[in-house]
């Protein structure tokens, strides 16, 4: 039988930690989308660093789309242990090609790339014969391929560079023969010219563009990576890079960074978060700026170390003892990666709050292309003032907003604390200045709300049933509203969280049937929506098994939620 | 004429009348007036407590931030501006308790600031418990059995990490204490100064006079750059060595490490963003 496919192509690779899937993937992403395909690619991964089994779903579309699908067309083990893994996901459509000596799966299609590989030299080269294989059954063209390839490998030498070309040549070759799958995905010129990263990237490069120049962390999934692509930034461009003992040392001292005329950004999960708690409180008195990457994963405690959760959103609502504004934002997408993380600086800077970029193992590790990022309008938003001796770090404003000077800069002194002070800096107890204080600072709140980021309508303005989403499921619950296909069905994405959007219950007034998708167990955006609006969302789409949604299910879901009529709580 | 770093009226200072932290004060303002550090270029960092105070009785620039934690935001102070002058300050409970790992771990960065730890070997602010320097057998309203914990010797640990100035000091003694204070300022590198100070209120045994008769100063031919005497003569006790104890300037500082700091020597507040590279960066991407 042959499966025809038109607009979608899923494959899954799957195999130990170490065994080179990430390899594949890196050579495919990049090469696929320069021969114009959309591209779309997420990672499933054990908290290990050899063995066990792990993931990579790759996304060949005609259409921009980048959300998960459960769906394989093609799965292709590199271990035996990866059948039973994706066994739920599979269908006596999915087609299995692997090594059949290896691979204990009666269908497979057997495709021997070790062999190949050492035919060329060295079993190493299969994750490249791998590589070729999905090129060539995708038709790419084949020069695109060998040309890549050298270049991918370019500080190898030469007999290496050379060794991998003849093995994704190899693999092509053997692709293109494969007769079980007729692909014919439309590519697109546009695409070839795109970016292509993962959320990790889209962050790092929103923080690059706002000048960042002082970023502080120590290593914890799935944050680490925006660690490191700031390391690597380190050498080209002018900024800091530390790693430091524990995260109460990283927020206290990217507080130290800005309050040297810095732009400082921290980057941690849960647990790290969880660690600065106190800083952050710090940075509420101190009025300083801060921004603080949080890509959650699922807890308590360590949780699930490699998986992915929405469910941090409280935490970083409520960390830190007392009364202090702050910002909270969860980008949708790349490009809003990208965006949010570049005004969340100019968001510190011009309020002096700390503000909170909440992303997910989903995020981060999902790869895709995306339309450049505007970069027309680069600015840094550098509020910083020369001072006089007269100077006084929190003196009363019209708005609040005190002009923030540093040490060096003029002759003023600086005096920052976390005891109550007045005007100057200094220790008061003052009940009068402590209220006039603690006021000046919660005004902030209502001064953010000129600058929030309305929630994103997507779908018929003349909805009945509308469906609300926040941060990385953006994608996702997209296109399974698109899917559903129904006018009178429309979603609400919010990647501003906190302080919520004013206009926000007007969205809710206007539906019958109000759906909250979230990728934790208490929908706790819909406890701030009900908190801040009263509004009571009661039919909830809850996920909190470790695993990002799929298209499928959410449609599914929503499905049976417009089908019922009734309130419930449906938990996957 | 006053001195630049003191306020021209007067302050309300909230220590004990008596405390050790009024001669540490004005040596203080003695050492950095005579040292002559301009005033806009100076940042005193400092957790929580009563020694953590200190800063604010200055008239300087200061960050006072939490407890224990004077030590990170010191350290970054520095590094983002190298042109500052960085002190930070704190007890013994805010430095070598609560603040313990920090203390650890920016000693191996080796930033170039100096710390003075107030040491009174008891908790002043939180009324007289037991800190990491009390002495075993001193009954407190919470050690009521008395301490039985080992001191903890923070020139011992120091000299073991390769603090690059280690030394110690005592409060009642002006003008010795004031000469360590600036050559520990002066120090290229981390300095670490343990001052004792009595603490008038909680420590009955540790007293002015206790100090004075449990202390002697180092001899002139003392050579501070050899580790191995520096550390045997950090384990004495009773009486405890004055003077510096430990120098190594063979150590590169934080700031000198920085790559940042390879081709600009500017502040990081000063640089400009290069928007073209940021731009071209975005565009490697494709």
């Amino acid at each position: 039988m042959i499966r025809k496919i038109e607009d979608s192509l899923v494959i899954v690779l799957a195999g130990q930690a170490g065994q080179g899937i990430q390899s594949i993937e890196n050579i495919l992403s990049t090469l696929l989308k320069r021969s114009g395909y959309n591209y779309f690619s997420t990672s499933e991964l054990m908290s290990r660093v050899r063995g066990g089994i792990n993931s990579t779903e790759i996304r060949i579309s005609s259409k921009p789309i980048a959300g998960f699908l459960d769906r394989i067309d093609l799965l292709i083990p590199l271990h035996n242990d990866g059948i039973e893994h994706l066994k739920k996901r599979t269908s006596p459509n999915t087609i299995v090609i692997g090594e059949k000596d290896k691979i204990d799966y009666e269908k497979i299609i057997d495709v021997q790339f070790t062999q190949i590989a050492k035919e060329i030299g060295n079993a190493i080269y299969s994750n490249t014969v791998a590589a070729g294989y999905i090129c060539g059954l995708l038709k790419v063209n084949l020069k695109l391929c060998q040309e890549f390839i050298v270049d991918y490998f370019a500080d190898k030498d030469e007999a290496i560079q050379n060794k991998n070309r003849e093995a994704i040549t190899k693999g092509h070759e053997l692709g293109k023969h494969l007769s079980e799958l007729d692909i014919n995905i439309e590519k697109s010129h546009t695409v070839k010219d795109q970016l292509i990263m993962d959320g990790a990237e889209a962050v790092s490069l929103g923080a690059l563009a706002s000048g960042c120049n002082y970023v502080c962390g120590y290593p914890m999934s799935p944050s680490t990576s925006v660690l490191q692509n700031m390391s690597v930034y380190s050498k080209k461009f002018d900024i800091i890079v530390e790693q430091v003992e524990d995260e109460v040392g990283v927020i206290n001292m990217a507080l130290g960074a800005w309050y040297a005329g810095a732009r400082a950004m921290t980057t941690t999960s849960g647990g790290g978060l969880a660690l600065m708690s106190e800083g952050i409180s710090l940075c509420g008195m101190m009025e300083s700026p801060m921004v603080l990457h949080l890509a959650q994963r699922p807890g308590p405690a360590t949780g699930l170390a490699t998986r992915t959760e929405q469910g941090d959103l409280n935490l970083a609502l409520y960390s830190g003892h007392g009364d202090f504004p702050r910002i909270i934002l969860s980008p949708g997408t790349l490009e809003a990666g990208f965006t949010l993380t570049k005004d969340a600086f100019n968001l510190a800077e011009k309020y002096q709050v700390p503000v909170f970029i909440l992303t997910d193992q989903y995020y981060v590790n999902s790869r895709y292309n995306t339309p450049a990022f505007d970069t027309s309008d680069l600015k840094i938003d550098n509020r910083i003032i020369k001072t006089s001796p007269d100077y006084k770090r929190y003196a009363f404003t019209e708005n609040g907003i005190s002009p923030r000077g540093i040490p060096g800069y003029g002759s003023g002194t600086i005096c920052a604390g976390s005891n109550e002070h007045d005007e100057s800096g200094h220790i008061t107890e003052d009940p009068v200045l402590r209220t006039k204080m603690v006021d000046k600072r919660l005004n902030k709140l209502q001064l953010i709300k000129a600058d929030i980021i309305p929630p994103k309508l997507i779908g018929n303005n003349d909805y009945k049933t509308l469906v609300v989403s926040w941060g990385s499921t953006f994608n996702i619950v997209n296109e399974a509203v698109e899917m559903l296909g129904r006018n009178d069905l429309a979603l609400l994405h919010f990647s501003w969280l906190f302080p919520l959007a004013e206009n926000t219950l007007e969205y809710f007034q206007q539906a019958d049937k109000v759906i909250i998708v979230e990728n934790n167990a208490t929908a706790q955006f819909a406890q701030l929506i009900k908190l801040e609006t009263g509004y009571d969302i009661k039919d909830k789409i809850l996920k909190y098994n470790g695993r990002p949604f799929s298209v499928e299910e959410v449609t599914h879901e929503i499905n049976k939620l417009i089908g019922t009529g009734g309130n419930s709580e449906k938990q996957i | 004429m006053k001195n630049k770093f003191d306020f021209e009226n007067k302050i309300d200072i909230s220590w004990c009348p008596g405390c050790g932290n009024f001669s540490i004060r004005k040596e203080l303002l003695t050492t950095l007036e005579e040292m002559n550090l301009p005033k806009e270029n100076l940042v005193l960092v400092s957790g929580i407590g009563q020694a953590a105070k200190l800063p604010e009785f200055v008239n300087a620039s200061f960050f006072h931030g939490l407890h224990g934690r004077g030590l990170p935001p010191a350290t970054a102070i520095k590094a983002c501006n190298p042109e500052l002058t960085v002190i930070a300050f704190g007890g013994d409970g805010d430095m070598y308790g609560e603040g313990g790992n920090h203390l650890l771990h920016i000693t191996r960065k080796n930033p170039d600031i100096t710390l003075f730890v107030h040491d009174n070997m008891i908790y002043g602010l939180t009324k007289g418990q037991a800190s990491p320097t009390t002495g075993i057998g001193m009954e407190t309203p919470l050690q009521v059995f008395g301490v039985s914990e080992k001191p903890l010797n923070p020139l011992a640990l120091a000299i073991s990490l390769d603090v690059t100035f280690v030394a110690r000091a005592f409060s009642g003694h002006i003008e010795q204490t004031k000469e360590i204070m600036k050559q520990a300022i002066a120090h290229k590198g981390f300095a670490l100064v343990d001052i004792f100070q009595p603490c008038v209120s909680f420590n009955k045994i540790n007293t002015f006079k206790w100090f004075d008769e449990n202390t002697y100063y180092l001899a002139k031919d003392y050579d501070p750059y050899d580790r191995v005497k520096a550390f045997q003569k950090s384990l004495e006790e009773k009486p405890y060595p004055l003077g510096i104890i430990y120098k190594n300037n063979n150590r590169k500082t934080f700031e000198e490490n920085l790559q940042v700091y390879k081709n600009n020597k500017l502040p990081l507040y000063k640089n400009e963003l290069d928007i073209q590279k940021v731009q071209a960066e975005i565009q490697s991407k494709s």
